[in-house]
């Protein structure tokens, strides 16, 4: 059986893919507009500045929209259904992660609901994935 | 600057579309190449550009044509390629960098015969932070925004199933559709989920096919055995390579934009569209994009098809192909598209409308990554 896929890092990502190896989900901001932004890249996406910075983001997330795939990618077959989302950091950018700790069906999966991130080990590469933080939706009230 | 001068002459599919294990990649654009030069009444000896997308692009393609242009374009984003490269054309033919422009597809995408094999590099960021969570092409991608439009917009899976009913009642007119019996929202919501909340019949073919077109300057339409059509106005946009950085899940930019630019050009509302075609990889796509043109509003999309506004019948026939969702789809369906706009136009469409003067074509690429849009006339504007 195939193993699911291990992102291979590129010099721009590398400080992402490090913060994921210490448990920190880095990404990058603007200095100069001040607006954080994922995937990793060198310009502002906003302002086109390159005096950006890396900062360690909360962690916390909502889910923004997913599917339940029954057609499972390799390496995914023991896992399926399993659900591809995309969340929607506190900061602000969205991004793709897996859901753990919460079952793949649509009376689970609420949109908006809270998550926050964790991690789990893929290959060499620390890879962050999500699970319902219930506290969080106190918190923000 | 105009598009008024510049004209659809050629136009023609493969003899065979669906399940095709005898013909190769490029042997399905040298086929469609062939018909659709004959169809201009023309020969390879007239043909001065080409265009296709890359594998086998269009180097090759000449090549194997005996054609050796003057003009370019391998411009390969996903499945409106063609669309974006008849606007490319006409520009090339407005600035005289060549006189007549032929545009292929073919590809084995069920059998693939001569086709490369798909792989994702896992240094992209599509491969680094998209791959890692099972992603296995459209059918995991494409399909996430939907839940997001559907808590959004009210859309129910009742309405989404629609879509496909709807296009299955074109197909079963046309007997070159791969599916033509005629299916219920019931049929829809009872064939196996691919991916919540798409099921099997809410997600497009995968067959074997090609086509190709021949675009000149208007002039020239008294030289050729078909009725002119006419390429009114042309838009290209681009938002985004992973359905992930979307900027918004509700909508398309890319479709607005292109269709902003395509209608502004031409100098046309959606009252003058008699005809329309929106790229149907999905259910949800032509929902997107009857509201990214302006066809409906925001939100209105899903209950106006259910109410039967596209299908036979209907005040705006959408997909009277049958759609990518029931006549045919290679994984670049763009072409099959402007097909069936020509065919209509021409008023020689296998479930013919009543004489549209006007047929808009909305193009996507990759997962909402690229748009095109065409505007084609029955006359110069």
């Amino acid at each position: 059986m195939a193993a699911k896929a291990v992102p291979v890092p590129t010099p721009e990502t590398r400080p992402y893919w490090d913060g994921c190896a210490a448990g920190e989900l880095r990404i990058q901001r603007c200095v100069d507009c001040g607006k954080p932004y994922f995937y990793p890249r060198p310009l502002c996406p906003s302002c086109g500045s390159d005096n950006v910075e890396w900062f360690t983001a909360s962690g916390r997330a909502t889910l923004y929209s997913y599917v339940i795939n029954h057609r499972p990618a390799p390496g995914f077959e023991a896992d399926a259904p399993y659900a591809i989302a995309v969340v929607q950091l506190a900061e602000g950018p969205r991004m793709m992660t897996s859901l753990i700790g919460v079952a793949p069906t649509p009376e689970a999966l609420e949109l908006d609901m809270p998550l926050r991130v964790t991690f789990e080990q893929r290959g060499d590469i620390s890879l962050p994935v999500f699970t319902p933080a219930a506290e969080n939706a106190e918190a923000d009230q | 600057m105009s598009n008024a001068g510049v004209i659809i002459a050629g136009a023609a599919e493969t003899d065979e579309i669906g399940r095709l294990p005898g013909h190769s990649t490029l042997g399905l654009h040298v086929q469609a190449a062939r018909n659709a030069v004959a169809d201009a009444g023309l020969t390879m000896k007239d043909i001065d550009g080409i265009a296709t997308v890359s594998a086998p692009g269009p180097v090759q393609v000449a090549h194997a044509l005996g054609i050796y242009p003057d003009w370019i374009d391998g411009t390969g984003v996903g499945g409106t390629s063609f669309l974006l490269h008849v606007r490319h054309a006409a520009a090339a033919i407005r600035a005289g960098y060549a006189r007549t422009v032929l545009i292929t597809h073919g590809e084995s995408g069920r059998s693939r015969v001569g086709a490369p094999p798909y792989r994702l590099d896992l240094s992209s960021p599509a491969g680094q932070f998209e791959a890692p969570y099972g992603t296995l092409g459209p059918t995991t991608t494409f399909t996430i925004p939907a839940l997001r439009y559907m808590k959004d917009y009210g859309l129910t899976h009742e309405q989404l199933a629609y879509v496909p009913v709807a296009q299955r009642q074109w197909a079963a007119k046309n007997p070159r559709a791969m599916f033509r019996d005629i299916i219920t929202v019931d049929d829809v919501l009872a064939s196996r989920i691919v991916a919540y909340p798409f099921h099997l019949l809410e997600c497009c073919l995968v067959t074997d096919g090609g086509g190709a077109l021949v675009v000149t300057s208007a002039d020239r339409a008294v030289d050729f055995p078909k009725p002119p059509v006419h390429v009114l106005g042309t838009g290209e946009a681009s938002e985004t390579p992973m359905i992930s950085q979307m900027i918004d899940f509700t909508e398309s930019r890319a479709f607005r934009q292109a269709g902003e630019k395509a209608f502004a050009e031409a100098g046309i509302t959606v009252s003058d569209v008699g005809h329309l075609m929106i790229y149907d990889a999905f259910a949800h796509v032509p929902i997107y994009g009857l509201e990214a043109l302006g066809f409906v509003a925001k939100g209105e999309g899903g209950a106006f098809i259910a109410d039967g506004n596209t299908e036979p019948g209907g005040a705006l026939p959408l997909n009277t192909n049958g759609g990518g969702l029931s006549y045919t789809h290679t994984g670049m369906y763009g072409m099959f598209a402007i097909q069936e706009g020509v065919r209509q136009i021409r008023g020689e469409a296998a479930a013919q409308v009543d004489g549209p003067d006007i047929s808009v074509i909305l193009g996507n690429g990759g997962m909402f990554a690229t748009a095109g849009v065409l505007v084609l006339g029955k006359r110069p504007r």
